[in-house]
């Protein structure tokens, strides 16, 4: 009963979506205020209803309700709790719906923190936010409908993905799905001023926050999906330029794009079809990636089973939106006055190298990750493109810009002094490279790409570090801390930003550093692995909740003596008879030993990966700081949601263009 | 600076970058992209000794072979041929035999594939799509039950 609840509120948000979609952009074209001003209490209605729908579902789940065909594919009455219920969005019908509750709580956001916003502009925005939800319920109704029963209910279900019994899994999709379809707001905002022929530094002041949510979530949620692959596959890799990771990263590359040419469009009214069309390519990219997950065109280690149809629906959702708002870019594009000239160095003349390396990083993926499919419907030949092209393309254009970043955030706006910038910077500079060449004569040498990519991450850091103290200490050293206080939070987030950037450079060089040892260990053998030795103490079973493991127990000592036990394992769910890897992992500081068993062999010989990776933590904490600069920015009072009202009232009220 | 200069400056700066950046996915196209070969088409003497690609198909049952120091030995096969591969190192916790696998890695003149890189999957259902067409084209492909994945 619960069930049909679920989809009967789902058919009802599909209702409400058409609704929200149509009427609102019919009121405003017809000057028809009341009309218009229903839009955003259908959005709240909207989202009421999605939600009531999602909770049917995760109470399905929770129940192992295997009359439903979804729980019965990916639950299992053994699993844990927390797996049961982070199970809903761990399949493609259930990860669908978590879409389209996350596409509804945007629209529902905007419709209550946006009071502040022109009613046509609320309007009309949230009419194409919900013209996005109502597609998207549509392919859920139509081709994935999560809640479908089964004439006969098995007894057992078939078990979640092994390898998504993990508490990534609680937080991971839903965190990157915050980002993805957070991205749906700003361009909901862009297709309204488009339409509205508002594209002005009030637009840019209105996306900001939302570009900012959207931002931090698929920072955290691609970071997230990093540490996870990290520690869950056991091959010790972060990052494998898998398909499905390029389709978060391009959206992540424009994302960060449109966040800072946003801020050149607000403060001088600059760049302002850049930024619209920034808008629009990064919720495309959005979407691109859901189709590339989900219609099965790309190998991946995501490999979702899709039939066709699904893949088809999808492709002309992605047709649809991408070219509707491209259609609607080149008619308003005449219209939009380009915005005024500047001079190349200058704040906002970095901003445009930051845009243009980050677009072209994000062109390098994009070429890299469709050209296989590209060749495959031209010629037939089967090609992969993985690591080697990337670190030939999008990995070189982030060094420029990586090396820019301390010198753009000094530069004032308008007219920017690049000397008085770099008199600063060379110690910087000379500080970064001379704390790398001691250490390095220290630790005798490394390759000289992850020296110097250790240079760039200090560089960076110390840049930011520099920008806040140059800042409070402008005027001399006898007011530091009040001045250090009193700095703007905007500020502060930005310095913190680009730490984080520098961080995860260094964490990223110091793999180079890294010790690996693969061998066969028998039980009582000691082997080295960098500066701690490891013992493995025997080979014991164990039996959990739903698996049965192959434990094996080993010590670790550095040079003063036990450190920790360590005991990876190699489990066999019973549901799937499915094995899988646990790494088990010792922190030193930001450092850490990583061991991985393959198979036993002889009873009490086993396979096993160790490795030291030193500093590798710092990959996932630079991004978790970036993120943290952006919940400063966020929390600035002159960038709260919703427009000043010195913006508003520089607006004509109610008129459409044309 | 002049208007004219400004505008010279801002339009050639973005120029010389996007070049830059179109010669760098220009070369990596050509160096750094890697062929998807079945053992049929190996057969074929589609590769030559020492170019890298990735070969994929099933793993022959009863064809995987453990020797010390982690070298494993088996045959990937698509029915119609096979090649021998070797490699060292741990496998990937879904290679079993009779499963589909993408190996990559470089032919040497004996015929034998050295591969550096098993390829893991995240799920067991799941047949990389290249095994699967190969499968298909050599009349070996059986439908699966359709199995959930991954967000």
């Amino acid at each position: 009963m619960i069930v049909e609840i679920g989809h009967f509120a789902l058919i009802l948000a599909f209702v409400v979506s058409l609704f929200q979609a149509i009427v609102p952009v019919w009121g405003a074209v017809r000057h028809d205020g009341a009309l218009v001003r229903l839009a955003p209490r259908a959005a709240l209605l909207q989202f009421a209803l999605v939600i009531v729908s999602f909770a049917s579902l995760t109470n399905a789940y929770l129940n192992s309700d295997f009359s439903v065909a979804n729980v019965f594919q990916n639950s299992h009455t053994l699993k844990p709790l927390i797996y049961k219920w982070s199970g809903v969005w761990g399949n493609h019908e259930g990860s669908m719906l978590l879409w389209v509750l996350i596409l509804a709580l945007f629209g529902a956001a905007v419709a209550l923190f946006s009071r502040r916003l022109p009613d046509d502009m609320l309007g009309v925005t949230l009419a194409v936010q919900s013209m996005i939800a109502a597609a998207f319920m549509a392919f859920l109704i139509f081709t994935s409908n999560p809640f479908l029963r089964l004439a006969n209910p098995p007894f057992e279900g078939r078990d979640l993905n092994p390898v998504l019994q993990d508490p990534g899994l609680a937080i991971h999709p839903p965190l990157l799905y915050l980002g993805y379809v957070g991205f749906s707001i700003v361009f909901s905002f862009a297709a309204a001023a488009l339409i509205l022929g508002r594209v002005d530094a009030a637009f840019a002041r209105m996306v900001r926050p939302w570009t900012l949510v959207a931002w931090i979530a698929l920072t955290l949620g691609i970071a997230m999906g990093s540490y996870w692959a990290y520690y869950e596959l056991g091959w010790g890799g972060y990052w494998f330029w898998d398909p499905v990771e390029n389709a978060s990263l391009m959206p992540w590359l424009t994302g960060t794009a449109l966040l800072h040419s946003a801020i050149v469009m607000e403060k001088r009214e600059a760049l302002k079809i850049w930024t619209i069309l920034l808008a629009v390519i990064t919720f495309s990219l959005s979407l691109l990636g859901t189709f590339l997950v989900r219609s099965g065109v790309l190998t991946s280690v995501h490999a979702f089973a899709v039939d066709p149809e699904r893949g088809l629906f999808i492709l002309f959702i992605l047709i649809l939106f991408i070219g509707g708002s491209f259609a609607l870019f080149a008619l308003r594009a005449n219209a939009m006055r380009a915005g005024t000239l500047f001079s190349p160095v200058s704040r906002e003349g970095a901003l445009v190298f930051n845009n243009l390396f980050l677009s072209v990083a994000a062109l390098a993926v994009f070429i890299g990750t469709l050209y296989p499919l590209l060749l495959e419907a031209l010629t037939g030949a089967k090609i992969s493109v993985g690591a080697p092209f990337f670190n030939l393309t999008a990995v070189p254009l982030m060094i420029p810009l990586f090396m820019a970043i301390p010198v753009g955030q000094k530069l004032a706006w308008k007219r920017g002094d690049l000397a008085g910038a770099m008199s600063r910077l060379w110690w910087v500079l000379a500080l970064a490279v001379g704390a790398v060449a001691g250490v390095a004569s220290i630790v005798s040498g490394g390759p000289a790409m992850a020296l110097a990519g250790v240079a760039l991450g200090l560089f960076l850091v110390l840049g930011a570090l520099d920008e806040l103290l140059e800042r409070a200490t402008r005027g001399g050293w006898e007011r530091f801390f009040p001045r250090l206080f009193a700095i703007p939070r905007s500020n502060v987030a930005m310095a913190l930003a680009h730490a984080g950037v520098g961080l995860m450079v260094l964490g990223i060089s110091a793999t180079a550093f890294e010790k690996e040892k693969v061998v066969s260990v028998k039980a009582g053998e000691t082997i080295t692995v960098g500066d701690y030795s490891l013992t493995l103490n025997g080979l014991t079973t164990q039996t959990g909740p739903n698996y049965n493991a192959l434990v094996a127990r080993f010590v670790l000592r550095d040079g003063t003596g036990v450190v920790a036990e360590l005991n990876p394992a190699k489990r066999v769910y019973v549901g799937r008879q499915m094995p899988t890897s646990e790494v088990a992992r010792h922190r030193a500081g930001l450092s850490e030993v990583y061991l991985a068993i393959g198979e036993t062999s002889g009873g009490d010989r086993v396979d096993l990966r160790a490795y030291y990776k030193p500093y590798v933590l710092l990959i996932w904490l630079g991004p978790v700081l970036m993120a943290i600069g952006g919940l400063l920015s966020l929390s600035d009072r002159r960038l709260r949601v919703g427009v000043p009202r010195r913006a508003r009232m520089g607006m004509p009220q109610g008129s459409p263009a044309e | 600076m002049t208007r004219k200069q400004k505008r010279l400056a801002i339009i050639g700066g973005i120029g010389a970058i996007i070049a830059l950046a179109m010669g760098l996915i220009l070369t990596a196209l050509r160096d750094k992209i890697v062929f998807f070969r079945s053992p049929t088409e190996v057969a074929e003497g589609k590769v030559r000794p020492g170019d890298s690609f990735r070969l994929g198909g099933l793993v022959l049952t009863g064809s995987v072979r453990k020797e010390e120091g982690q070298r494993v030995f088996f045959t990937v096969t698509d029915g119609a041929k096979e090649v021998k591969v070797q490699y060292t190192g741990l496998l990937p916790d879904l290679f079993r035999e009779g499963q589909g696998v993408v190996t990559e890695g470089k032919l040497d003149g004996a015929g034998t594939f050295t591969a550096t890189n098993v390829l893991a999957k995240h799920d067991e259902n799941y047949m990389p799509r290249e095994v699967a067409d190969t499968l298909k084209k050599q009349g070996h492909w059986r439908e699966d039950k359709p199995g959930g994945a991954k967000p």
